[in-house]
């Protein structure tokens, strides 16, 4: 409760406290030789004796202070330094010139430390030789600046006005304590009384805080007022008020008001000074602290710098900086992390039109647009697609990170912006690109099976805001939906095609230049970009929700992380991978980036289920699908069970035969380590039959054999099930890459299939049990599950694992348990 | 506009056989929408001459026999569409033959575009600074002018 004694502790802040109390130290210093000491210069040691008695010259009056100080200072003036709290006796001394007197008595009065004579001078002498004691002495406040004045020294011109501006100081403190308690209900612009006026005097700008009168939220008429005659001084003086009170509001609130009330007036205030419509600036409230709203706003008025990138295919960075800067244009690399980035400060002729530029040795582009490529990391002999492709900045910078090779088909849905595609292309000597005129959403079908996709969705405009300021006000809720929409659509079609069994890519970047959540903005160019959180990741949210993909680390070292939650929402928390730069933060348009990896070519159904039986593990899946794919496990998993739901789902009619197979082998080989050999090359085959199992329930092929088998099957498969309708819900595609994966985590626990073995053969359901370690390792592990389970359990275990969230624990858990078991 | 040359035509050709595996992949778009596939050099008119365009600089500036240099300051009026005068004619390479096709550089070497020559380079020599010495057909600044037609 008591102040705090730590002399170095500097108070900070706009409240009151910080201006007004000193604080403990301020008196400790006149006792502790050492606070003030640290803060002046080092002294003489006779300095030091005159720093000690000005200290205590409060308590022991004029005595101790300055006879030392005498000696030193023969010659000068006779005006006393203002020193110190309490040095009075000797400063009425002052005005008497004794300086002739006192060379001779110095020595004596070092010693004596007392005279009033010698005391002026020494107060004088204290003044000059330790003026810059003086300045820490002057902190002491205005007590012995009061004490001074009363005394009605003799002070320099400079220090009278120092004492005076300590004393306004020290007023003004003291009035701004009365007047915050006050309920008034003025204007703020009635700044009353003369405290806040002098301290403005004396400070400057220094002590905005001071000067101001308390805030005060103006009744709901005045609101109206605003409406009609909006004085912008006046609106940005209260926006800066508002936030600074909203800082601390506990401190600086007015009684009697409520947050909610500061914040719509501040909103309101924010809407007229920059003119944004409410509903948006009521978005960017929700997304941005108060602090960095305001920057946010401000960094909204004025254009990004030019920045432009420099085409490899026909010229170096250094060649064309140099060429520029020899056409007098003033320009710098745009930063460690490009290599072909410049910005351009200023520049004497027409960055659009040098001849460098029609050249195509250079493309004018936003330093964010170039994030998305860099994400998208594409190679050579490639084929890539950009879905929004105009004006094709993003699409030269693919060529030319191609080096022409490849292919690259650039489609927009805009015939205009397309002329601008092609002539740029042209232009930059792009060679290896098909332009086309599609909407993007028809793309898996048009053609498909691209490496890697990039697409840059595009906005309602809302990015353009330092282009079209229009768009501050006239977008609303279902302009935003409107957008989100086309953009979840886009996102699919883009997901689709995507070749997931790529070899060097299977990815897909998803950018927009709006920083809402909600809204995807496309970024044109030198544009403050919306930067709504809700959409971009919603939209990306729903992607991991729909498709067979799963996001991955963008490559960019900077930039902020997306939202994985959001107030009311939850996003999926692997959106920590996916980027968002800010105008006011980066220094560059606003942008929202996420790159995707596309682990399985297939669809994963909704939850209307194949299967009857199968319904509550179909519901499970694509729940379960992110969920393995958060759990870190290895995408194989997925990829193999994918693939056997497509193998599943193609191959019926072999899928008996081979299950008849399998169940000859298994019976045959009761030994285990024939079996496990025997089991892991079947396992491919197999796969897809046991997967097919608990799907088989539905397919009428196998019923009449594989029903039984299916049934009893079904207990063993509790977890593997999940793996299993996770490749029953996948479309066809059938790959062998796939196959590997599964065996080789299976046969890592090939080893525990012979023990199991042994049980299962021991029981009644021998032949099925030994087609259990053929399954995926899921399944084995499962097995030992199943084992211990078997018969009874099949009609408790199958509800249980309808619930989503237990299977995906228990299955772990169980199967290690029961290993456990059966292997003690 | 004027006949291409052996050599010309055998680069065009060169360039275009590169881009069968495109011209494969371009086939699944449907002709209406398929805007533009490669490089753009030029286009065959109604009675079937073939237009040169500028976009088919960059294949054929390296292969230029006939250059014509020109001096900074006339730089910008080539870019907007002039001719070249001789005031503004830096070097020319010898012995080009009269209404010989050249490629206009810069004197930094940048291709700026095609033109013909007007005059023989013996005549270039004789005659006043305010005739025309080069023709011109096409120019890179035609990619800011002539956006919507470049194709």
């Amino acid at each position: 409760m008591g102040r705090k004694l730590d002399p170095t502790k500097e108070k900070r802040g706009p409240g009151r406290k910080a201006r007004k109390q000193k604080g403990a130290e301020t008196e400790l210093v006149r006792f502790l030789p050492a606070v003030s000491d640290e803060n002046s210069k080092r002294l003489s040691s006779r300095a030091r004796k005159r720093a000690a008695k000005r200290r205590l010259g409060s308590v022991e009056a004029p005595k101790t202070n300055k006879s030392p100080e005498a000696k030193p200072l023969p010659g000068k003036l006779p005006k006393g330094a203002v020193q110190t709290a309490g040095k009075k006796g000797p400063q009425s001394l002052f005005n008497a010139p004794r300086g002739k007197k006192r060379p001779a008595p110095g020595s004596d009065e070092e010693e004596e430390e007392e005279d009033s004579e010698e005391d002026g001078m020494v107060n004088h002498g204290d003044l000059w030789g330790s003026e810059d004691d003086a300045d820490t002495v002057d902190d002491y406040g205005a007590d012995s600046n009061s004490e001074d004045e009363e005394e009605g020294e003799a002070l320099l011109p400079i220090e009278r006005a120092a004492r005076k501006q300590k004393a306004r100081e020290a007023a003004a403190g003291i009035q701004w304590s009365e007047e915050e308690t006050e309920d008034e209900e003025e204007e703020k612009e009635v700044t009353p009384e003369s405290g806040p006026p002098k301290v403005e005097e004396a400070d400057g700008g220094l002590q905005i805080n001071v000067d101001e009168e308390p805030f005060v939220l103006p009744p709901a008429g005045e609101m109206e007022q605003d409406a009609q005659a909006p004085d912008l001084q006046r609106v940005h003086k209260r926006i800066q008020d508002i936030v600074g009170i909203l800082r601390d509001f506990g401190a600086q609130r007015e009684e009697g008001r409520s947050r909610s009330e500061y914040l719509n007036r501040l909103k309101k205030d924010l809407a007229i000074y920059y003119s944004y419509g409410d509903f948006l600036l009521g978005k960017l409230m929700d997304l941005f602290p108060l602090s960095e709203l305001v920057e946010f706003l401000e960094a909204n008025e004025v254009p990004r710098p030019v920045t432009l990138r420099t085409n490899t295919l026909k010229t170096r960075r250094r060649d064309l900086a140099q060429a520029l800067i020899n056409r007098g244009v003033n320009l710098d690399p745009l930063g460690k992390w490009s290599k072909t980035g410049l910005v351009v400060y200023d520049s004497s002729v027409p960055i659009g039109a040098t001849p460098e530029y029609l050249a195509g040795h250079y493309m004018l582009q936003g330093a964010s647009s170039m994030l998305p490529v860099m994400a998208l990391a594409p190679q050579e002999h490639e084929r890539i697609l950009d879905m929004c492709c105009a004006p094709g900045g993003k699409t030269s910078y693919m060529a030319q990170l191609m080096k022409n090779t490849g292919v690259i088909l650039a489609n927009d849905a805009n015939a205009e912006r397309l002329k601008s595609v092609v002539g740029n292309l042209h232009r930059l000597g792009v060679t290896n690109t098909i332009i086309s005129h599609y909407d993007g959403r028809q793309f898996p079908k048009v053609v498909g099976g691209f490496d890697r996709v990039l697409l840059d969705a595009p906005c309602s405009g809302t990015g353009v805001i330092s282009k079209d300021p229009a768009v501050k006000t006239n977008k609303d809720e279902k302009d935003i939906l409107r957008c989100a929409h086309l953009q979840k659509e886009l996102l699919l079609s883009a997901i689709d095609s995507v070749n997931a069994t790529s070899k060097t890519g299977g990815y897909l970047v998803y950018c927009t230049c709006s920083i809402t959540l909600q809204l995807c903005f496309f970024l044109r160019s030198l544009s403050s970009p919306h930067i709504q959180v809700e959409e971009n990741e919603w939209v990306v949210d729903y992607a991991l929700k729909k498709r067979n993909v799963r996001l991955v680390p963008t490559g960019l070292d900077f930039g902020q992380e997306g939202f994985t939650r959001f107030r009311e929402r939850r996003f999926h928390p692997s959106l920590r991978s996916t980027r968002r730069f800010y105008p006011h933060t980066h220094n560059m348009d606003g942008f929202f980036i996420a790159k995707f990896k596309k682990f399985s070519n297939s669809i994963p159904q909704s939850q209307t289920g194949n299967s009857e039986t199968a319904t509550p593990t179909n519901v499970d899946l694509p729940q379960v699908i992110p969920k393995s794919e958060n759990s870190s496990q290895p995408a194989k998993k997925a990829k193999g069970a994918a693939k056997t739901k497509q193998q599943l789902q193609k191959q019926q009619h072999p899928k008996k035969a081979s299950f008849q197979k399998l169940n000859g082998i298994s019976k045959g080989a009761d030994s285990e380590l024939s079996t496990v050999p025997s089991v892991t090359k079947t396992q491919a085959s197999s796969s897809f039959q046991d997967s097919s199992q608990p799907a088989g329930k539905a397919e009428g092929i196998r019923e009449p054999k594989v029903t039984g088998k299916l049934k009893q099957r079904s207990p063993k498969l509790q977890s593997s099930k999940k793996v299993a309708f996770l490749r029953q819900n996948a479309p066809p595609k059938g790959t062998d890459t796939q196959t590997p994966a599964v065996l080789s985590p299976s046969k890592t626990q090939a080893t525990l299939k012979p023990k199991d073995h042994h049980q299962p053969l021991g029981r009644a359901k021998g032949v099925e049990k030994q087609q259990l370690p053929e399954q995926p390792f899921e399944k084995a592990a499962f097995q030992k599950q199943n084992d211990t389970p078997k018969g009874p359990q099949p009609p408790t275990v199958s509800p249980i694992r309808s619930s989503r969230p237990p299977p995906a624990k228990r299955k772990k858990s169980q199967s290690r348990g029961n290993s456990q078991l059966l292997l003690s | 506009m004027r006949p291409l040359t052996e050599e010309e035509t055998r680069v065009m050709f060169e360039k275009i056989a590169k881009y069968e595996k495109i011209m494969k992949l371009a086939a699944n778009i449907s002709g209406d929408k398929l805007v533009s596939l490669g490089t753009c050099f030029g286009k065959f008119t109604k009675t079937h001459k073939f237009r040169l365009h500028v976009t088919a600089l960059d294949y054929l500036a390296p292969y230029a026999k006939y250059k014509v240099w020109i001096k900074p300051g006339a730089e910008q009026s080539f870019l907007y569409g002039n001719h070249v005068l001789k005031s503004g004619l830096g070097r020319i390479t010898e012995n080009t033959s009269q209404y010989q096709g050249v490629v206009v550089y810069s004197m930094a070497d940048i291709p700026l575009g095609f033109g013909v020559a007007a005059k023989s380079t013996q005549d270039c020599r004789k005659v006043d600074p305010m005739a025309i010495v080069v023709f011109h057909q096409a120019d890179i600044g035609e990619y800011v002018r002539h956006e919507e037609t470049l194709t």
